[in-house]
């Protein structure tokens, strides 16, 4: 067997195996079962994207679409766990269902003729992203299309993240408004869990600044190391090396607009210098791109963390 | 085939025989301690034989590195995992 069949075998079973996740996941009884189909959904998916030659949105299925993603539907299983048996014993709606398998076969079919309807190949703008990767000072034409290119994009994402956690705060019973998000945690100081997160913590911090400063030449960027922070900061809440912060907190307003609104201003700043919204000064555009990477990273980091978190569940005066 | 790959190969296919066996373990064994018993199994030995296996053709010393730090991270990460979830099984008092 040579060396191109093996890589067809192993795309065939990951693309069979992401499949058969999905439909596990789609089947299973309870709703934690479907969250687990979920994650290993993920994973698999990531893997399919390695395949497919795409490293950075892999690492970004694999932290944001698998793992975090993830995590909030556990959480959200956790807190549906004393009504599952009176949604499972609800009467079936068959009409429901149907309506339901109507619209997801119209969007998956939809979708599939749209890509089985592409000349081959496929137009593409990826020569020309490569092409001016250089002007914007970045080795990786993907950060550079995120960043330059197509920056508008990457800040309206950002903005949805602070409004996700909006939608989130908003389910916060009045009297608790401007507590701590989240139960308390018991963990045993001198526990494994604290022991791991102690160790972890630098490491991890560590990775997370090498991710922001390699995602210019390669795989990586503020995204990805935010997400590794918000994971640091969970982890250090789950040992009780640290608690959630009280949400009408100062700085952390603060930081969670401080990446959107650094985004805006370099925006704007382009505008009254002439060169677009969201343009940047050629010999300048490496410097201002990381400038917001480094606001954005933490930016990321805690709107991630504290969507997680979920909405206040204790006075602020809660702490130990 | 030099024997620098033959070792390689030895090792990758020792690596994949206990994720095998622990994946088996996983799906076979009758609770939540013995479980976690061999899918510790597939984490430390078969990671570490893997990458042992890959160190030989690490492009450069940093690469080699970036592998060695990968497996300590797996190590610590699953024996924190299973110590973690061997006590919630024996707290819960639930052996399934």
């Amino acid at each position: 067997m040579n060396i191109v069949a093996i890589g067809l075998a192993l795309d065939l079973a990951f693309g069979l195996l992401a499949l058969a996740v999905a439909v596990f996941a789609l089947r299973a009884r309870t709703t934690y079962a479907a969250v687990v189909g979920f994650v290993s959904f993920g994973v698999l998916l990531a893997l399919v994207w390695f395949r497919l030659g795409a490293p950075d949105v892999a690492l970004t299925e694999a932290a944001i679409g698998g793992g975090l993603t993830g995590l909030l539907m556990l959480n959200a299983s956790a807190v549906l766990r004393a009504t599952e048996a009176a949604a499972a014993a609800e009467p079936r709606r068959p009409g429901v269902r149907l309506v339901a398998l109507l619209a997801a076969a119209t969007v998956a079919g939809g979708l599939a003729a749209a890509v089985l309807a592409l000349p081959s190949p496929a137009p593409t703008l990826a020569p020309l992203a490569v092409a001016g990767a250089p002007a914007t000072g970045l080795g990786n034409p993907v950060a550079a299309t995120l960043m330059a290119f197509r920056a508008t994009d990457t800040l309206l994402e950002m903005v949805v993240l602070v409004l996700a956690l909006v939608g989130v705060w908003s389910l916060t019973r009045d009297d608790l408004w401007g507590g701590r998000p989240g139960r308390r945690h018991q963990a045993d100081s001198k526990g494994v869990l604290v022991f791991f997160a102690r160790l972890l913590l630098p490491v991890g911090v560590v990775f997370a600044v090498f991710l922001l400063f390699v995602g210019a030449d390669q795989p990586g960027g503020a995204f990805q190391g935010g997400t590794v922070l918000a994971a640091l900061w969970l982890l250090a809440i789950m040992a009780r090396l640290a608690d959630t912060p009280a949400i009408d907190q100062r700085w952390l307003r603060f930081w969670l607009i401080a990446g959107p609104a650094v985004f805006v201003a370099v925006g704007l700043a382009g505008l009254a210098f002439g060169v677009g919204f969201l343009g940047y000064p050629e010999p300048w555009a490496k410097p201002i791109i990381l400038a917001v990477e480094i606001v954005k990273i933490v930016s990321v980091g805690v709107t991630l963390a504290l969507l997680v978190a979920g909405p206040p569940m204790r006075p602020r005066g809660d702490d130990r | 085939m030099t024997p620098l790959q033959i070792l390689s190969a030895v090792l990758i296919g020792a690596g994949v025989f206990f994720f095998v066996a622990g994946t088996v373990g996983l799906l076979r064994f009758p609770d939540t301690l013995t479980r976690l018993h061999a899918l510790t199994k597939a984490d430390n030995l078969g990671i570490g034989l893997i990458v042992l296996g890959l160190l030989p053709f690490a492009a450069n010393a940093l690469v080699a590195l970036k592998l060695i730090l990968i497996w300590i991270l797996v190590l610590l990460a699953s024996s924190t995992v299973s110590q973690l979830a061997g006590f919630a099984a024996r707290r819960e008092g639930r052996q399934r």
